[in-house]
């Protein structure tokens, strides 16, 4: 892990454990904010979607994990980044139920029921990003 | 890695997930379950849960998987100890445990796998199993 700042860090993600990393690093800056105990379980849950995501279809990569301000509240984002081959269809990736692998196909599109931004950049060939961010209330 | 302990109680096998699981014990654990199962004559498989802070699609898949592969053992399996948060969770993300029996705790875990396996006959289930008793 690299801590960039009191607030981010960035972890690579190269094997199982770095997915259970990914979850208590989300899950200690989700504390320090002192995010509801269902929100912390939410977004938890979301990055090890998404950690795995990164694992499993991009062939590994890294993930960065940030606290966020706007004027009002401050949140955790999360920010998921591979260089595998990328998601041919974004909309059917997002399909509940569809996967391309041996999943349960609920990956992307539980993690964005789980959060309350969800940002996905992704290119045949360049690789994928998906970015979520969960704010305190 | 440490496996998860698989405790035989008479005839009923406790599993407590004590750590955050990574997606390898997750298999192991499958794995461990199929063999106990295949070795004592077990009939229910209890799973407590409720040191577990996250349920993702990997763990939830997992409890579907050990419930059909148990049924194949003739026993029955049963997740005890959901944390609130988790259950809210499960929902959102769309998670379905399928066939997975639940209880509150370990105590209403063991009724009900003492109420499923009445009547129950070498070949399967001599009738549908009850619903669970509240």
């Amino acid at each position: 892990m690299t801590e960039l700042g009191a607030e981010s860090a960035r972890l690579a993600i190269t094997g199982d454990d770095d997915v259970v990393r990914v979850r208590q690093l989300a899950r200690s800056y989700a504390q320090q904010l002192k995010l509801s105990l269902v929100d912390q379980t939410k977004l938890v849950t979301a990055t090890s979607e998404l950690a795995r995501n990164t694992l499993t279809h991009g062939g590994g990569g890294a993930a960065e994990i940030s606290i966020v301000r706007d004027s009002r509240r401050a949140g955790v984002r999360a920010s998921f980044q591979d260089s595998g081959s990328g998601i041919p269809d974004i909309d059917l990736a997002m399909t509940d139920g569809w996967s391309s692998g041996n999943g349960l196909g609920l990956g992307l599109s539980g993690a964005r029921r789980l959060v309350d931004e969800f940002e996905l950049d992704s290119a045949v060939g360049r690789g994928t990003t998906v970015t979520v961010v969960k704010w305190g209330r | 890695m440490d496996r998860v302990p698989i405790l035989r109680i008479g005839d009923v096998l406790l599993v407590s997930i004590q750590v955050d699981l990574q997606d390898q014990g997750v298999l192991d654990l499958q794995e461990d379950l199929a063999e106990q199962l295949s070795s004592v004559s077990a009939r229910g498989v209890v799973i407590d849960i409720s040191a577990v802070e996250i349920v993702d699609s990997f763990i939830g898949r997992m409890f579907a998987t050990i419930a059909s592969v148990s049924q194949l053992f003739d026993a029955a399996t049963v997740v005890v100890g959901m944390r609130p948060a988790v259950a809210i969770t499960l929902v959102e993300l769309g998670l379905t445990l399928g066939n997975v029996r639940t209880a509150l705790n370990l105590e209403k875990g063991l009724e009900i796998l003492r109420s499923t396996t009445i009547g129950r006959t070498g070949a399967g289930w001599a009738q549908p199993p009850p619903e669970a008793t509240r």
